[in-house]
């Protein structure tokens, strides 16, 4: 159905076949989170790496910054329909995070957990390789707390509520289990290139 | 398009049947889908247009009436000069134009009267829109949940909904007050500044007892001075929902 009178602003030919369908390109870092900011004191700051209820190995800000740092350029899309691309992280690797702990994934499903409460769900499969990072750095600078610092995942194949902000902890979950956007509507896995953006998309 | 019991991600035709300026730059649509969309105080909609080529640009809009009326919704859409689709809307869109919409969207950001009280809510521009249909709720089903609206404008003729909100707080004991940052003489029920710790503590004031849910929707930056004064008052993090949007 076409809408009358409704041109629209096309997306430039060479940036179209990065821009997932329903996405627009923005130059802009939106801020979409469910409650205010925290306020996060690196002092305190913990992040832990669990399986089911056990604390498989916790790092304080110091031991994690000694874990090996990788960088990643990559394009982001948040279910809100914006996409921005060339982002530039630098963070972990999961990968190099579970050598640290010495730990195989022990089941296929991960929760990713915030200080504010927050968590969401991902396969593990997603985090595996160069495709997913805890980042602690943005566009060569510390990551600002609006957009998740001290830490927050990075999954940029998912929709990015899939990225959880200020990050404390990643735990192994026997089944795929609900994050908190999973409960409120919105899709289990969240793949931007099939639209999985709301619970009943296929 | 399909009718019936539709999927929230299957779009379906909605008409305009009325457009009312509520701004200079805001106006609200109100939209008749084939058949009514029931929804909750705080869930938007996906809008969707489409051009003659097929192109499509599709954004969300919170829905500000009534959830007692799910036969026509009501969206308030700002002008935004740089954007894609409020352009659209403001300069094109005609009653009686047909466009696509899905929903309703979102499980967070919502208040039922069922959810009580007290309520604070604080919103700034067209931010005001979930917060509208929280407080039209409250109002049609005649609850007396204590609840506070405190909405950010530059200007009295700028701030959406201002007659409607006179008359909710005239009638159902909402306790309104409008920040107008360049009213440099404020009237009753408006202080002539930005909000600020003291604008948010003075609307907190006004409940009888600390509020047990909190909403605050507009751009980030004013979601961040609205909750950091939140939290400097007391208020838990947990009881605080916030919609931002822009960059």
């Amino acid at each position: 159905m076409a809408t009358r009178g409704f041109t629209g602003r096309r997306t430039p030919s060479d940036a179209a076949a990065r821009t997932p369908p329903g996405q627009a390109l923005t130059d802009d870092f939106p801020v979409l989170s469910a409650g205010p900011t925290p306020k996060i004191d690196l002092a305190s700051w913990r992040f832990a790496l669990k399986v089911g209820p056990r604390t498989v190995k916790a790092w304080d800000w110091t031991a994690f910054n000694t874990l090996p740092m990788t960088r990643l350029t990559t394009d982001i899309h948040c279910v809100t329909t914006w996409s921005k691309l060339d982002t530039a992280w630098e963070g972990v690797a999961i990968d190099d995070l579970l050598a640290d702990a010495g730990l195989a994934p022990p089941t296929g499903f991960t929760l990713a957990h915030g200080y504010d409460g927050y968590s969401t769900n991902v396969p593990a499969a997603d985090l595996a390789g160069p495709k997913a990072m805890i980042a602690i750095r943005y566009d060569g600078a510390p990551l600002e707390p609006d957009h998740g610092g001290p830490a927050r995942l990075l999954v940029p194949h998912l929709y990015l509520w899939k990225s959880a902000k200020w990050l404390n902890a990643l735990q192994f979950t026997e089944r795929d289990e609900a994050g908190f956007w999973e409960l409120r509507g919105y899709h289990m896995y969240g793949d931007p290139w099939r639209e999985q953006r709301y619970h009943d998309d296929p | 398009m399909s009718a019936g019991p539709a999927r929230v991600s299957s779009w379906r035709e909605a008409r305009i049947v009325a457009i009312e300026r509520l701004t200079p730059r805001v106006s609200a649509f109100s939209l008749q889908p084939e058949g009514p969309i029931p929804f909750r105080p705080g869930q938007h909609l996906d809008v969707r247009l489409t051009a003659p080529d097929g192109y499509q640009a599709r954004r969300s809009y919170s829905i500000a009436s009534a959830p007692e009326r799910p036969e026509i919704l009501e969206l308030a859409i700002e002008r935004l000069d740089d954007g894609e689709v409020s352009p659209f809307f403001h300069d094109v869109a005609e009653v009686g134009d047909a466009i696509e919409i899905r929903g309703p969207i979102g499980g967070h950001f919502i208040w039922t009267v069922a959810d009580g009280g007290p309520l604070l809510l604080i919103g700034a521009g067209s931010g005001v829109a979930p917060l509208m249909a929280m407080v039209r709720h409250r109002a049609a089903a005649g609850s007396d949940v204590p609840a506070a609206l405190l909405l950010a404008a530059r200007t009295r003729a700028g701030a959406p909904y201002r007659a409607e909100l006179d008359r909710l707080a005239d009638e159902t004991g909402l306790a309104l007050t409008l920040a107008l940052s360049r009213e440099p003489e404020p009237g009753p029920r408006e202080v002539g500044r930005r909000v600020d710790a003291g604008v948010v503590a003075a609307a907190l004031g006004r409940l009888p007892a600390p509020p047990s849910h909190v909403f605050v929707c507009g751009s980030n930056a004013f979601v961040n001075v609205a909750t950091d004064a939140l939290a400097a008052a007391g208020v838990a993090a947990s009881v605080i929902r916030t919609e931002r949007y822009g960059g």
